[in-house]
């Protein structure tokens, strides 16, 4: 088999599209996935055990089951109760939740690292529990978690071929049509994976220099 | 003749099965300063920690200022207090710890200015006013923008300080304030320390080691032993003339131990 350069610039703006909506994808479901995930976490200290036992039980389920499984029972399986979503939002809650309970273990350990005596001074201080989280703990928790947190996102981004699976027109999608129709896949396969490894090459230095910038956590 | 602004009747604190508090009463009046000595385990930490709510009680009842502490008037009723209440009380409180406990990612000035601005709606500009007041009294406002991790033992405890008294608090509680500190650094905390009591009316209430300040501070000491006033007093009578066997073997071992008196 001939690689055809005159075939990779045809398939280009295709592959292109798909890859935006990879990034778009990846972006949505890393806010996703913090957000929820510090929800999930501040939920697993609450006091009321039926929260913070059921978030716990929860988030095991969604770890201890595949991805590829529940993105297709919120794609093909929750319009049978009525709830219908386009496939990139589907795909983005299913990414990004799944990867929720992957970011609250981190959020948990960066929460866990505040000294006792922070919540104490806070107390003292008469500060509310909301005011205590955002002023005072989360600032200290939230730097030294932020490579670890960077890290998930990376494996997120690696993953989002996935959701082709649900028919979101991201890159791996996109490829595979295009070598369906044309009956050549080392062009756009390779592709892929060359449009993958820029991207992680990028979020590996991104990230030591995150780790130089916030790992070494001072007192 | 003026209430106590704090009256603990009767309190139980248990941590499983372990009793530290035993139905221990107590009364200090307005303006009392209180020096609390005891070997550790004796409880007088405790007693501050839950004065400032961080520990709940097992039993028993604690009034400040004249309102219940851990209850409130429901109807006729008493009831546990809830948040709001817990809140509203700990606003007379204020608390420096053994290790300081500053914000660490906040300089000095925002840690003194901060629960004023969330919990008293102070604006910014009166809130620094303010805080530079207290950083000036407590010789730390040429510190003013260094964050924590740049000061000494001493300076970090004397932010403390001036953090808590940003509250403007009826009652200050001090536990074990120099205790984390190297020996040379003591001495500035103390003269801070001394400098409140002689210049305010505020309530104190003091744990420590240090039995020279505790003389000097205080206007009645107290000697907790398991959980219990074993003996109190003015400091002269404690310190020169203590009346119980365990007071006296506890002060013996202090002096051994190098302790100033």
């Amino acid at each position: 088999m001939e690689w055809d350069w005159a075939f990779v610039w045809q398939i280009m703006p295709t592959l292109l599209e798909g890859f935006k909506i990879t990034i778009l994808a990846t972006v949505l479901g890393a806010a996703v996935a913090a957000v929820v995930g510090l929800l999930l976490a501040i939920m697993r200290r609450s006091p009321i055990p039926a929260v913070s036992r059921t978030v716990g039980f929860v988030s095991e389920f969604i770890r201890g089951t595949p991805l590829l499984v529940q993105l297709y029972f919120i794609f093909y399986v929750l319009p049978d109760i009525g709830i219908r979503l386009s496939p990139l939002v589907a795909g983005v809650i299913g990414i990004g939740i799944h990867y929720a309970t992957y970011t609250a273990e981190v959020y948990r350990a960066g929460i866990e690292n505040v000294p006792r005596g922070q919540w104490e001074a806070a107390k003292a201080a008469n500060l509310t529990t909301p005011q205590t989280w955002v002023h005072v703990i989360l600032p200290q928790a939230l730097p030294p978690m932020i490579p670890a947190l960077a890290n998930y996102f990376i494996a997120m981004f690696k993953e989002t071929p996935l959701l082709s699976a649900i028919t979101v027109l991201e890159l791996m999608n996109q490829a595979k049509s295009i070598a369906n129709s044309n009956y050549r896949y080392i062009e756009p396969m390779t592709l892929v994976g060359i449009f993958f490894l820029v991207i992680s090459l990028i979020s590996v230095v991104g990230l030591r220099w995150l780790e130089e910038r916030y790992a070494r956590m001072d007192d | 003749m003026p209430q106590p602004i704090i009256r603990i009747d009767n309190i139980v604190k248990r941590y499983g099965p372990l009793t530290v508090l035993d139905g221990l009463s107590m009364d200090v009046m307005p303006g009392e300063k209180l020096a609390l000595i005891g070997p550790s385990g004796s409880g007088k930490t405790t007693i501050l920690r839950i004065l400032m709510t961080l520990e709940t009680i097992s039993g028993g009842h604690i009034q400040i200022d004249g309102d219940q502490l851990y209850h409130m008037k429901k109807g006729a009723d008493l009831v546990a207090a809830d948040e709001a209440h817990l809140r509203r009380m700990r606003s007379k409180i204020g608390m420096v710890f053994q290790h300081f406990n500053l914000f660490p990612h906040k300089c000095v000035l925002d840690n003194v200015t901060l629960a004023p601005m969330l919990t008293q709606g102070v604006k910014r500009g009166d809130a620094e006013k303010r805080a530079m007041e207290l950083l000036d009294m407590v010789g730390m406002a040429d510190k003013a923008r260094s964050v924590p991790a740049q000061l000494s033992g001493g300076q970090k405890q004397r932010a403390a300080i001036a953090r808590a008294l940003a509250l403007s608090p009826k009652i200050m509680l001090f536990d074990e304030v120099t205790s984390a500190l190297d020996p040379e650094l003591v001495e500035e905390v103390l003269n801070v320390m001394k400098h409140l009591a002689a210049e305010t009316d505020m309530t104190m209430l003091l744990v420590t080691h240090e039995m020279g300040f505790a003389h000097d501070f205080a206007d009645r000491v107290l000697f907790f032993d398991r959980g219990k006033i074993v003996e109190q007093g003015k400091p002269e009578e404690i310190f020169r003339n203590p009346k119980q066997e365990r007071t006296q073997t506890f002060l013996r071992k202090i002096i051994a131990a190098g302790h100033r008196v």
